[in-house]
């Protein structure tokens, strides 16, 4: 899950990292207060989760109040990559002397946390890793004892050969790894960390993601999930408890697992169609989650033909066959269906279909080329 | 033979009386697994079907039963403490089923389970079958047959599709493993391609791996310069989007790395087989055996 920039700066800020003052708004009005307060010259930042807000026009000074709200006003309510802003950060413009990059990643190689930091911050660090990778330092961090202080002034000396400075950003990256720690993160940045021409040691954006798995034991952490800033399909299905992605192509597909959901994808590609989703009904289905899966999918008028592709282990067959069929009689379906079933109580699962006007298929190759033709127009083979 | 279980390997459950453990214990024991024990704290004492003695403690019972493998059905909070649990009573192999667990959690459990010299396999995998001898885990046992294949996977029902194909076509396999979805597990493919090397009767490899990491990679520089017998790969997630969770929490392409095609095309530069779809695992494996 991520959470807005302004979000994690809260987090941080909890933390004791320092962060110039700023506050979020969601209205022109509200931003133009915010800017009196400050009294300084602003930046004000699109609230989207999206990279690039700044080459999209997202982030921009405003050197008044007046010039703080008609930005805003331009601001609020645009299309970032096809998300709408709906807030703005509005944010003291600190002076900078120099910016640099300071993150923790769960990195899946060491099994470890591991900081990456960078004395070229301000741009992306996969640019700086690939084109100048001696001017990145990495460090796995052993959660069993954290992030110890030796590890943190190493840190801080790579950014800064001035000790006050290098103290103050190993202070920061302490209160960066108990943030990191207590969210529940797979990623934290800081980027850029700045120095301001009076020395000062700040951070000017910050971003965390959250690892899904947490959630449940983080009620206050999941509770910044911005649903406004979501696919709504997608938030829908999360309360069906399915798992989806909301793709542009015309294939609508429903598999159980997910590893089985992207081959299904990747062969309705192959055989040149475009798969509209990624949805995995899970391992114990029941009929609900399948009348919810449908519900989704046919609401996507991209959709011209659905494909189901169950292999029955856990899941049992005929409670996806039921699922269909109730669906298909609460809301009549407009597109073609493709079913493909087998494994566990396929063969009742195969009657449930049959005797209600369906057919039912086991090869999914088969089953995966005839959704293909039937979305982009040909005939059913 | 086989690789990590056969017929002396001794189980434990741990969350043996819950509604996953219930139904998949039954499933082992059907299959012929020799499940030994179960563990629920509070449950002590009992017995599961009226077969399986019921311990309060993993250290418990390995100590009355000697057990040499636990597979844990816990929910995902308290996954990581069950696998420390197992690795601490001593046995040997630990099978984490548990979906849900969350990845700074496996920062502490793969090097306290490392420390005490067990294997853990997963967590969020179907767990491991030896066709004909032994299964711990939950991949459905009808859709295996013994066999010359070694089949190792980071999925569950693609697995099983495959294995479903193989199967089909007179294709048996000596085991089955999955290494499960998660950007930290114990096991790896290297793990798994070192065992089928030296195991003698499997005589060809079959991998599915899929988006995000850098396992695949590995794996295919550990064939290239390692491996003697013949491995055939697939990578799932081909139109997946960049930076999105695919179901698996290891399955997301983080900025431009973990691509499927950068992961196919190591496989192509080791030499592997590479399937296309699932169904050209058939063709490649019998071409190669």
């Amino acid at each position: 899950m991520n959470i807005h920039e302004y979000q994690a700066k809260d987090i941080l800020r909890g933390y004791g990292v320092p962060i110039p003052p700023g506050d979020v708004a969601s209205t022109p009005q509200e931003a133009e207060q915010i800017a009196r307060r400050i009294g300084r010259t602003v930046v004000v930042k699109a609230q989207v989760h999206a990279g690039g807000r700044g080459k999209a026009g997202g982030v921009k000074l405003a050197k008044t109040p007046e010039e703080t709200r008609e930005i805003a006003g331009r601001i609020l309510g645009m299309q970032i990559k096809g998300l709408t802003v709906q807030k703005v950060l509005v944010t003291d413009a600190a002076d900078i002397a120099s910016e640099a990059y300071v993150g923790v990643i769960l990195d899946r190689a060491s099994k470890k946390p591991v900081f990456m930091v960078s004395p070229a911050g301000g741009i992306d660090i996969e640019e700086v890793a690939a084109k100048t990778p001696e001017k990145i330092m990495r460090m796995p961090i052993d959660t069993r004892y954290g992030l110890m202080p030796f590890q943190a002034m190493e840190l801080g000396f790579f950014l800064y050969p001035d000790a006050t400075k290098a103290r103050a950003a190993s202070k920061i990256m302490k209160q960066l790894y108990d943030a990191f720690m207590a969210t529940g993160a797979s990623l934290a940045e800081i980027n850029p960390l700045v120095v301001t021409p009076n020395g000062d040691v700040m951070a000017l954006d910050a971003k965390i993601s959250v690892d899904d798995n947490e959630l449940d034991r983080l009620p206050k952490i999941a509770a910044l999930r911005d649903e406004s800033a979501e696919e709504p399909s997608e938030v829908q299905a999360r309360h069906a408890n399915l798992t989806f992605i909301k793709l542009d192509g015309n294939v609508g597909c429903v598999v159980n697992g997910a590893g089985l959901a992207m081959a299904t994808m990747d062969l309705v590609k192959f055989y040149g169609g475009e798969p509209a989703n990624f949805l995995d009904i899970g391992g114990s289905s029941n009929p609900e989650k399948v009348v919810s899966a449908l519900k989704i999918i046919t609401a996507d008028p991209n959709v011209k033909a659905i494909l189901f592709n169950i292999f029955g282990g856990i899941t049992r067959t005929d409670d996806v066959a039921n699922g269909i069929v109730t669906a298909t009689k609460q809301n009549p379906l407009k597109v073609p269906i493709v079913i493909r079933l087998t494994g566990t109580n396929e063969e009742i699962a195969v009657k449930i279909l049959t005797e209600n006007g369906f057919s039912a298929m086991t090869d999914m190759d088969e089953a995966v080329q005839r959704a293909v033709k039937l979305a982009t127009g040909g005939q059913p083979a | 033979m086989s690789v990590f279980i056969d017929k002396n390997t001794t189980v434990i459950v741990q969350g043996i009386t819950g509604r996953d453990g219930s139904f998949h214990t039954r499933q082992m024991i059907e299959y012929g697994t020799r499940v030994v024990a179960g563990v629920t704290p509070g449950k002590g004492g009992q017995k599961f079907d009226d077969k399986v003695p019921i311990f309060n403690t993993v250290a418990e019972a390995a100590k009355e039963t000697g057990a040499n493998t636990s597979v844990i059905y816990v929910p995902p909070m308290y996954a990581a403490d069950a696998m420390m649990e197992a690795a601490d009573a001593g046995v040997t192999l630990v099978v984490a089923i548990t979906e849900g667990v969350p990845v700074l959690d496996m920062t502490r459990v793969y090097p306290f389970v490392k420390e005490r010299g067990a294997r853990l396999l997963g967590p969020n995998c179907p767990g491991l079958i030896s066709s004909g001898k032994s299964k711990v885990g939950i991949i459905p046992g009808r859709i295996c047959t013994p066999g010359p294949v070694g089949v190792v996977s980071r999925s569950g029902t693609l697995t099983y599709e495959i294995v479903y194909q193989l199967t089909r076509a007179g294709i048996g396999q000596t085991t089955c493993v999955g290494i499960g979805g998660d950007p930290i597990n114990g096991t790896n493919f290297i793990d798994c391609l070192t065992a089928f090397e030296q195991d003698p009767e499997t005589k060809a490899v079959a991998m599915m791996g899929e988006i995000g990491g850098t396992d695949e990679q590995e794996a295919a520089r550990f064939v290239q310069d390692h491996m003697t017998k013949p491995v055939v790969g697939f990578i799932a997630g081909q139109t997946a989007p960049p930076g999105r969770r695919m179901g698996h929490a290891g399955a997301i392409i983080s900025g431009s790395a973990g691509t499927a095609a950068e992961k196919i095309q190591a496989f192509e530069d080791a030499g592997m087989g590479v399937a296309r779809r699932p169904i050209d695992f058939v063709e490649l494996i019998k071409a190669r055996l």
